[in-house]
């Protein structure tokens, strides 16, 4: 039963109005374009080639290191320059394939391999692993791998996560408003694997425009029906989402097709429309670029690879200084150091503030005004959870559901005494969740 | 420029609310009991507020240089040193409630680790102790205005009350205490601002009532009732001292839990007590369960023990 909400959460300012309205502009890289080896969930790609080959636009550069993995194409054509350790987003150091762009784009040209309704299960899954698909909402999860149930009779909804619960963020929005088509078009394709299910484009309801227009493209299709979500952040939450479309919970121990269902995000289901029905791979996504430190915010449509410095260009520089640059949404990206850093498949957004509202607050004592209760949209008590964290208690932290948070940050946010408290039940869950792994 | 961007974990954005608004949001309800207490009581009233706030900051103050962590910033001295005057009555000798706020601050909350750490209500713990020490003077609430017996005592003595005087406030009892109006015109404040919730004051009251009406011998009488909700700590307890954030549990389910509990104990005391008050030692009680009640009550975490759904 859909209940179009869930219990907890929090309304931050949305920052969605810079950005929303201008639409989406192609950009072309100018440097160096650089392809982290490790993009996605699993293991790293296998790299193809060496210093000194030449690669086309849409060439197989790396190949999928195991089944969770996924292939890596050159989004340039130009000459690989050298296979080596580069920075990315987060801080690490990753492998790299780095291409020098010789401004031809001279592509190996793409044919779908079949017409789409002669595709088997088999042939689109197929499809989507070699167009190395992954979530790109920001996990990074190979697609294929999530479009694998083992039972997909079983699948009962396909959910198109159109949500876009994140601040500021707006790429989801102009994607939908500039493409429905290849947006409906890919959840068609997912709904060729799973018989049984019904498509929902799930839209939170601060986009009435998407809303209406989504309503009026799918009025004649059986198998796929619209729902406006509540605004509330995170309702694009793969748990909270699954929810509120139907009212069922998966836990941290769960997957989604244990409750029958399949999620995958806007700019995920389009690129699987691509990759079957024109047989282009994963090469570009776009990158909402934003914040009060940006001269002209709006979205792009970058190639994967492009240096982070070129988006800011492109959005007209910076306009004073900003103190913090984010790479995703405030709620759960990542603070960055420096902007010399390739855009990869997961990258959704920059942004850049004038001000960090976080270094000017001084952490208090905790007063138990329980607000992160009341917020947690994973039913945990947030303020004990990191106690328990800062104290290295694991077996209170486990005892009182520590991995049943989802990181979403609500606690911090809404804590009246500033305490980072999503940071701190992070790094125990990370300690938990590689324990696990060990065994 | 790479040396010159800050770097933190998420989120990035924080909400406005921060300790010292809800301090302040606090003291700001508690204004117009204050106020009805010096109309009520006279100037005396502001000097007993006063002293007992001067020396809850002070007392702070100085144990923060003691351990050079200044924390007297928080407003929290203040919030319990209002709350502790308005517990006291309005003769009381200035140096006994200069005392119990060094009582309330030094001994319940700072020995016990500052702001959040304290297990009882400073200013409740800190009134209980002048009870027990002073009971003469503390039940002193003679005055110009009045002989000096609360609306309680009265009627369990056996006698009759203006029902409407104590809704309003005019009768004898502590400097806070007495205005039923100016106390839930504090608390509409706190719950609109979203400081407070009815979770607590709502089943403390509830139960309470439902308690008087079973035991009180006068079944469903609703002056008499009106008259137990409008004497005695009753609306200043539930609104302000049991939703003291520290002291009660953090659990929703648990919040419910211990106002049903308030409003027993708080029955039990008034009825079967030898005092016709109960809300100080009530409240005072349910904060040492807390830790218990947490335990028991401790949230669903979303979708655990969740159900596999199959065609």
């Amino acid at each position: 039963m859909a209940k179009l909400t869930f219990v907890g959460g929090i309304h931050p300012y949305d920052g969605k109005e810079l950005s929303k309205d201008k639409p989406i502009k192609e950009i072309l890289p100018k440097g160096d374009l650089v392809y982290p080896l490790s993009q996605h969930i699993g293991a790293p790609a296998q790299p193809l080639v060496t210093k000194g080959d030449r690669v086309l636009v849409g060439q197989k550069i790396a190949e999928s290191g195991g089944f969770v993995s996924a292939p890596i194409y050159a989004s340039v054509s130009g000459t690989v320059k050298a296979v080596e350790p580069r920075r990315v987003v987060t801080g690490d150091s990753v492998m790299s394939i780095v291409v020098e762009n010789d401004g031809l784009y001279e592509d190996v040209g793409f044919y779908p391999i079949a017409p789409m309704e002669k595709l088997s299960r088999e042939e689109i899954i197929e499809a989507v692993k070699e167009a190395g698909i992954v979530g790109m909402g920001g996990a990074g999860f190979p697609t294929h791998v999530k479009l694998s149930p083992k039972e997909p009779a079983k699948i009962e909804y396909v959910i198109a996560n159109c949500a876009e619960c994140e601040p500021y963020l707006t790429s989801d929005y102009r994607r939908m408003l500039e493409e429905p088509d290849k947006v409906i078009g890919g959840l068609k394709v997912i709904l060729r694997l799973f018989e049984n299910a019904q498509g929902i484009l799930a839209i939170e309801d601060n986009k009435p425009d998407c809303v209406a227009l989504f309503k009026q493209l799918t009025k004649d299709e059986k198998r796929i029906s619209v729902r406006a979500l509540k605004t509330k952040y995170p309702q694009g939450g793969e748990r909270t989402l699954i929810y509120a479309v139907t009212g069922r919970k998966v836990n941290s121990s769960m997957l989604p097709a244990d409750v029958g269902c399949v999620v995958n995000n806007v700019d995920t289901i389009v690129a699987v429309y691509r990759a079957v029905a024109e047989g282009r791979p994963l090469m570009e996504r776009i990158v909402t670029v934003t914040g009060d430190a940006i001269a002209h915010p709006r979205n792009f449509k970058v190639r994967i690879g492009t240096n982070y410095s070129e988006l800011i260009e492109e959005a007209g520089g910076f306009k004073g200084k900003p103190e913090k640059i984010i790479c995703g949404g405030p709620m759960m990206g990542f603070s960055m150091f420096e902007l010399n850093v390739p855009i990869t498949k997961t990258s959704t957004a920059l942004l850049a503030l004038s001000k960090d509202e976080v270094s000017a607050m001084e952490p208090g004592p905790c007063i138990n005004c329980g607000r992160c209760v009341e917020v947690c949209p994973g039913r945990v008590v947030p303020s004990r959870l990191a106690d328990y964290a800062e104290h290295f208690d694991e077996e209170a932290f486990l005892e009182n559901n520590g991995m049943e948070c989802c990181e979403c940050g609500c606690c911090s946010f809404i804590c009246p005494a500033k305490r980072p408290l999503t940071q701190e039940i992070k790094s125990m869950r990370k300690i938990q969740l590689a324990k696990r792994k060990k065994n | 420029m790479s040396d010159l961007l800050k770097v933190s974990s998420n989120p990035h954005i924080r909400s406005k609310s921060t300790t010292v608004g809800i301090m302040a949001a606090v003291i700001v309800a508690l204004l117009p009991a204050a106020g009805f207490g010096i109309y009520n009581f006279g100037l005396r009233a502001l000097l007993v507020i006063l002293v007992t706030i001067a020396s809850t900051v002070l007392t702070e103050f100085l144990f923060g240089l003691y351990k050079k962590k200044l924390t007297v910033i928080d407003l929290s001295a203040v919030v319990t040193g209002l709350l502790l005057a308005l517990n006291l009555p309005v003769n009381i000798p200035l140096w006994m409630a200069a005392l119990g706020g060094v009582f309330a601050i030094l001994v319940v909350k700072m020995l016990f680790g500052g702001l959040g750490q304290n297990f009882m209500n400073p200013a409740l713990a800190a009134r209980c102790f002048l009870l027990i020490s002073f009971p003469l003077q503390m039940t002193d609430f003679a005055c110009d205005a009045y002989s000096g017996a609360t609306p309680l005592a009265i009627i369990k003595a056996g006698g009759g009350v203006d029902v409407t005087d104590m809704i309003l406030g005019n009768t004898a009892g502590t400097i806070g205490e007495t205005s039923m109006i100016a106390l839930v015109a504090g608390a509409c404040f706190l719950l609109l601002t979203g400081v407070i919730d009815l979770r607590i004051p709502g089943s403390y009251i509830v139960t309470f009532i439902v308690f008087i009406v079973l035991f009180g011998g006068r079944g469903f009488d609703p002056s008499y009732i009106s008259a137990q909700l409008a004497g005695g700590g009753l609306m200043l307890g539930a609104f302000f001292m049991a939703t003291d954030y520290v002291t009660r549990p953090i659990t929703i389910k648990g919040q419910y839990l211990f106002g049903v509990f308030l409003g027993l104990m708080t029955g039990i005391f008034r009825l079967f007590g030898p005092s016709a008050e109960g809300v100080s030692y009530a409240i005072i009680l349910g904060n040492l369960l807390v830790p218990l009640i947490e335990k028991v009550t401790r949230p669903v975490a979303f979708g655990k023990g969740g159900r596999r759904y199959e065609k």
